[in-house]
């Protein structure tokens, strides 16, 4: 079974499209990264999926259920950090985790509820570690930095260990230490199996993290793939640069007769490095859309 | 009860403690009641003139204030979406707000009523009449948080309905013209039941007005809950 599944999907504002037959699936364990500029459909479709919007027409599948026929059971199997967090200001870090793991609770005889109390306690503060928010777990919400705040609606989304994880733009704005930690913790996540879907317009992050990804472009999807195949597919000029030790640049078309050409050039030990000109996912976006990747 | 609705309940515990817009609406009252029935006492005055009139402030301001300041809050900051996608239905919601915030209230109520030297069945009567009036304003609060997108709109539709709500009660003593207005709104007639406790009686026409107020306040509700829905 597929873990998302959209089928000709179109939305409008008013009289804009904004979404315009929109098709892919997302299988279970993958991240899947979303690109797109800023007003090109991402959040909406996270809304759509999630089951927040209703779509003007098509379909769209979370884990077989439909996104407009979502119960609260199927809610629990999903986890959203959107850009507004979904956070209380005025609570502790520990406080706001505790409050939505008391909403999740589902147990309500006494026996249950106090074993139920140790288990939150201990699974919060790991939670809490895990993104290295454990010595700030009394600091209100509102006294967090910007990269600590992003890494608290983290946690809060894998609080209820989702089957897919939903993330719009987690990175948006952080120093570099800040999103390497959240990599780390998407990695990890997808090694506990979790699918991810991931909106972004950063090409770093999508090239590094998402096993796919689909380019979003004033509501169409311009291109879908893996992000090496979709490089590769836009390598028009298909060469080899070598830059030698003797400080020589050589470009050799790439084709069977420089193949013996660059055989003798690392026999000699006289190459010092080595590039194919596949273009990176911002110059193939350049390329569909004729425009840059606006933030 | 149910763990959602337990939820919201302490959640409202430790965010209200810190949220000092609504802690003020709480203890404001209570706290001047008890100030003003110590500080002033003149001959001509009527007995209970203090907390009669504050407790019918209390009413039209306190809960109406705080669950549309909530409930706004919620739907500026988005946590609202996010509870719904953990589930919580709206009914929950309310239902949790609605036992912290009346519970509240009541106890605020008692202070009032206390300060004023009311006792026995004088205080009970005056504790029912204000729990009818804290949960009209509620409903009329909660309307207000739903209709509107931010606390600022939440706000600017709060402060006339809350002066109206407030202080007509105690303009129209002094104007019969207003008087015959202010008739008509539930917090008058509270206003007029808890200026005679002693001889309490539920007219006709008191028993209509305050049946219309607390029908049209909950149709009002619905229409608009319909049209907005909590959780959006």
């Amino acid at each position: 079974m597929k873990a998302i599944c959209i089928k000709n999907l179109k939305h409008n504002f008013n009289e804009k499209t904004v979404l315009d037959n929109i098709n892919f699936d997302v299988d279970t364990g993958e991240i899947f990264g979303l690109l797109g500029p800023s007003g090109a459909g991402k959040t909406t479709l996270i809304h759509i999926l999630t089951g927040q919007l209703k779509a003007t027409c098509g379909d769209s599948f979370i884990l077989g259920i439909s996104s407009t026929n979502m119960t609260g059971e199927n809610y629990r199997q999903i986890g959203v950090m959107m850009d507004n967090f979904g956070l209380y200001e005025r609570m502790s870090c520990y406080d706001n985790l505790k409050f939505y793991q008391m909403i999740d609770s589902n147990k309500n005889n006494k026996q249950q509820a106090l074993k139920n109390k140790h288990m939150f306690d201990k699974n919060i503060e790991s939670i809490l570690n895990d993104v290295g928010l454990l010595d700030a777990k009394k600091t209100l919400v509102m006294n967090l930095s910007k990269g600590m705040t992003n890494r608290l609606a983290f946690a809060r989304a894998i609080l209820r260990t989702p089957a897919i994880l939903f993330l719009d733009e987690p990175t948006s704005g952080l120093d570099p230490t800040t999103v390497e930690a959240i990599h780390k913790m998407i990695l990890t996540e997808k090694k506990r199996g979790t699918t991810i879907f991931l909106t972004t317009h950063n090409m770093y992050e999508a090239e590094k993290l998402c096993d796919n990804i689909a380019l979003l472009n004033n509501g169409k999807i311009i291109e879908y793939g893996t992000p090496s195949d979709i490089c590769r597919r836009y390598n028009h000029q298909k060469r080899i640069h070598i830059h030698l030790k003797n400080g020589e640049d050589i470009s050799l078309e790439h084709n069977i007769e420089c193949g013996e050409q660059i055989k003798s050039y690392f026999l000699e030990d006289a190459v010092e490095t080595i590039h194919s000109t596949e273009p990176n996912l911002e110059t193939v976006f350049m390329e569909l859309t004729g425009r840059k990747f606006e933030r | 009860m149910n763990n959602h609705i337990k939820a919201i309940l302490w959640k409202q515990l430790k965010d209200t403690i810190k949220n000092k817009t609504i802690l003020i609406q709480f203890i404001m009252f209570p706290l001047m009641t008890i100030v003003m029935e110590n500080a002033i006492n003149m001959e001509d005055m009527p007995a209970h003139f203090f907390v009669n009139l504050f407790g019918i402030m209390y009413v039209g301001m306190a809960p109406l204030t705080s669950i549309a300041a909530i409930i706004s809050e919620e739907k500026e900051k988005n946590t609202l979406r996010v509870l719904q996608m953990c589930d919580v239905k709206a009914i929950e919601y309310l239902i949790g707000n609605a036992i912290y915030i009346i519970l509240i209230c009541m106890i605020g109520s008692l202070i009032i009523g206390l300060a004023g030297g009311y006792t026995g069945i004088n205080l009970f009567w005056f504790m029912l009449l204000m729990f009818v009036g804290h949960i009209c304003s509620f409903l009329l609060g909660a309307t207000i948080g739903l209709a509107s997108k931010n606390q600022m709109t939440a706000t600017s539709i709060n402060v006339p309905v809350m002066i109206v709500l407030s202080f007509l009660p105690m303009i129209s003593m002094f104007n019969e013209t207003i008087k015959k207005f202010s008739k008509i709104l539930f917090s008058e007639q509270l206003y007029l039941l808890v200026n005679n406790l002693e001889q309490i009686k539920i007219t006709l026409e008191t028993g209509v007005i305050m049946t219309c107020n607390i029908v049209l306040i909950i149709l009002i509700f619905l229409v608009i809950y319909k049209k907005n829905r909590i959780s959006c």
